[in-house]
């Protein structure tokens, strides 16, 4: 098995790269959701370039669009389209990378940005495969601060009421949005009971930021029957770098070339911890 | 009134048609079944129906992941709803991701009536048709109706149709008389005086007005723009160039409707005396559809007395 762990911590340096060239990007969140990326897209889902039309592959919509310097680097590694066309062209003009997923780019399913919108989305997505009798799965990646969203609850409805086992959707609840906690702005402890009573069934992942407990908790999605499965993802915003961890102001963020230096020197250095 | 059948029925009625060899059409509604005449669909293909409860944005999201899964969903919900409520998701999950989603207004205008602005639609044009990659059509009877959805059903585009709750009267003699053709209006009758523009339900009353018109030797076109986007050019410009006056007719608030199309077509093009005939910037005046359009002159003599002052007769 490659090393996802190190992987992750790799594609963070992309990740930091892709934002310092576009000239801006939502740093904190790109850290915080790598690793649920890094293991959906190089252990969980069936998805790769050469199965991009693929019917029975894997869909996965990037609710919490703005984090799409993460997904950028993801995708680039997977092979969808090249780093150095990102990192040459991201945000610039006339460049097909914009700060959101669009889904002109290979390997996007939908266009985000606006948030709340994937998870009715992932429901008509796993809709579409009970309909059809296909048996690939559906994975919506949302942030926490994005649960304040009506259309998340209508979505969270209606996964339960069609008992879409075939849809996960992923929390990255790194408890910090761009005005500040997540419990401050609007309170949402306890997601787990919340998600409950909406009839989902609920993994909650103490350390989202670690690729074994993800592996485990998509492999208890996956196996769950009857009903939609969340998995609440307990990760750090800015996570890789004591320069951005925990830290609201790095929501959106360009790293000077001093902050770059340091964050630099510490994702490798818990890169190479990895190895 | 000849007619009883409504358009919503008739699109019930061609998506039944089709539903049988072709299981990716799905129908979905917020519990507006009822409303857009799809009881019979859901009963008949429970297995391609999808009942969101009522939540708007929830049933045009879940539209667009069918429709990216393969789907052909055709999503039904008042219009008033169904193009403020789920506005977002109609620009972005439909539109923006370019999937092929069918939003269906049903009693849109002030089809409800007395039951207030909450639920009239005077806005549903203006709002959609400012939607890139989103068309826009109001078909003005039965029989086009029955076109229309033929052909959206052999497309992969988004697009949204407005239809009223109440029955229409004929503006075509049958569907075999109904020369539909993708995005090209309809011009219905030949003047050189005045050209009248309508789309939906003033279709009708603008080919009456017009009998009215020649019966004092005043010669008005008519034109059926059930296209309002993509808005017709061609045709707009070939009915004014040859009148002294253009007016529109619509079932729409004054802005960003029809009229408003018309008026940026012909002022970049041929600039004509043009009057916007609509509904007004206020909420409406209550009372049932056609006492409404009486009392804003959305009538035939109404329309006729506009096309007259128009033309100083």
């Amino acid at each position: 098995m490659e090393n996802l762990k190190a992987l992750s911590y790799e594609l963070r340096k992309n990740t930091v790269d892709i934002i310092r060239n576009g000239g801006g990007g939502h740093i904190g969140g790109d850290m915080s959701v790598m690793e649920i990326l890094v293991e959906l897209y190089f252990e969980e889902m069936n998805i790769s370039p050469e199965k991009a039309d693929d019917p029975s592959r894997d869909r996965f919509v990037m609710s919490k669009g703005h984090s799409v310097e993460a997904l950028y680097a993801v995708l680039a590694e997977k092979g969808f389209f090249l780093l150095k066309e990102v990192l040459d062209s991201f945000s610039k003009f006339g460049s097909k990378f914009i700060g959101h997923p669009n889904n002109k780019l290979p390997g996007i399913e939908m266009n985000s940005g606006s948030l709340g919108h994937g998870l009715p989305v992932g429901v008509g997505m796993a809709l579409a495969g009970k309909m059809n009798k296909s048996d690939y799965r559906v994975y919506v990646v949302m942030g926490d601060g994005e649960l304040a969203e009506g259309s998340v609850w209508e979505g969270a409805m209606s996964g339960h009421n069609y008992g879409l086992d075939n849809l996960c959707a992923v929390i990255d609840r790194n408890r910090l949005q761009i005005s500040g906690s997540t419990e401050e702005v609007m309170k949402q402890d306890d997601q787990k009971e919340r998600w409950s009573a909406f009839g989902w069934h609920v993994g909650d992942i103490k350390n989202g930021n670690d690729i074994d407990e993800l592996r485990e908790g998509f492999k208890e999605a996956r196996e769950f029957k009857g009903e939609p499965t969340v998995i609440i993802a307990n990760t750090i915003k800015g996570c890789g770098s004591a320069v951005m961890e925990n830290k609201a102001s790095w929501h959106h963020h360009v790293p000077s070339d001093e902050e770059y230096a340091g964050i630099m020197k510490d994702l490798e250095k818990r890169k190479e911890a990895l190895l | 009134m000849k007619n009883t059948v409504t358009n919503r029925k008739i699109i019930c009625d061609v998506l039944m048609e089709n539903a049988e060899k072709d299981k990716d059409i799905v129908a979905l509604c917020s519990d507006s079944r009822g409303s857009a005449s799809m009881t019979p669909f859901f009963e008949k293909y429970p297995g391609q129906s999808v009942e969101v409860g009522i939540a708007e944005q929830d049933l045009v999201g879940i539209a667009a992941g069918l429709a990216k899964c393969g789907k052909k969903p055709y999503a039904f919900s008042p219009a008033s709803f169904l193009t403020t409520r789920s506005y977002e998701q109609a620009k972005v999950d439909c539109a923006y991701s370019d999937t092929n989603v069918k939003l269906i207004g049903i009693s849109g205008g002030i089809s409800y009536g007395a039951l207030g602005m909450s639920h009239h639609s005077a806005q549903d044009i203006a709002a959609m048709s400012s939607i890139p990659n989103m068309r826009v059509y109001l078909p003005s009877d039965r029989h086009e109706t029955r076109h229309l959805i033929e052909a959206l059903l052999k497309d992969e585009k988004c697009a949204y149709v407005r239809i009223g709750r109440n029955a229409v009267e004929d503006v075509y003699e049958s569907v075999e008389k109904c020369p539909f053709r993708p995005d090209k209006a309809n011009i219905l009758k030949d003047g050189d005086d005045a050209a009248i523009i309508a789309c939906g339900e003033m279709v009708y009353p603008a080919l009456e007005a017009a009998k009215l018109l020649e019966k004092e030797g005043i010669h008005a076109s008519v034109t059926d723009m059930y296209c309002i986007k993509p808005l017709d050019v061609e045709t707009v410009l070939k009915v004014a160039s040859k009148a002294r006056a253009v007016i529109t007719v619509e079932e729409h608030s004054p802005f960003g409707g029809l009229g408003s199309m018309v008026a940026s077509v012909l002022s970049e093009n041929e600039p004509k005396k043009m009057k916007i005939l609509s509904l007004p910037d206020s909420p409406v005046i209550t009372g049932n559809s056609q006492q409404v359009f009486d009392h804003y002159g959305l009538n035939p003599e109404g329309i006729r007395d506009t096309v007259k002052e128009m033309l100083d007769r």
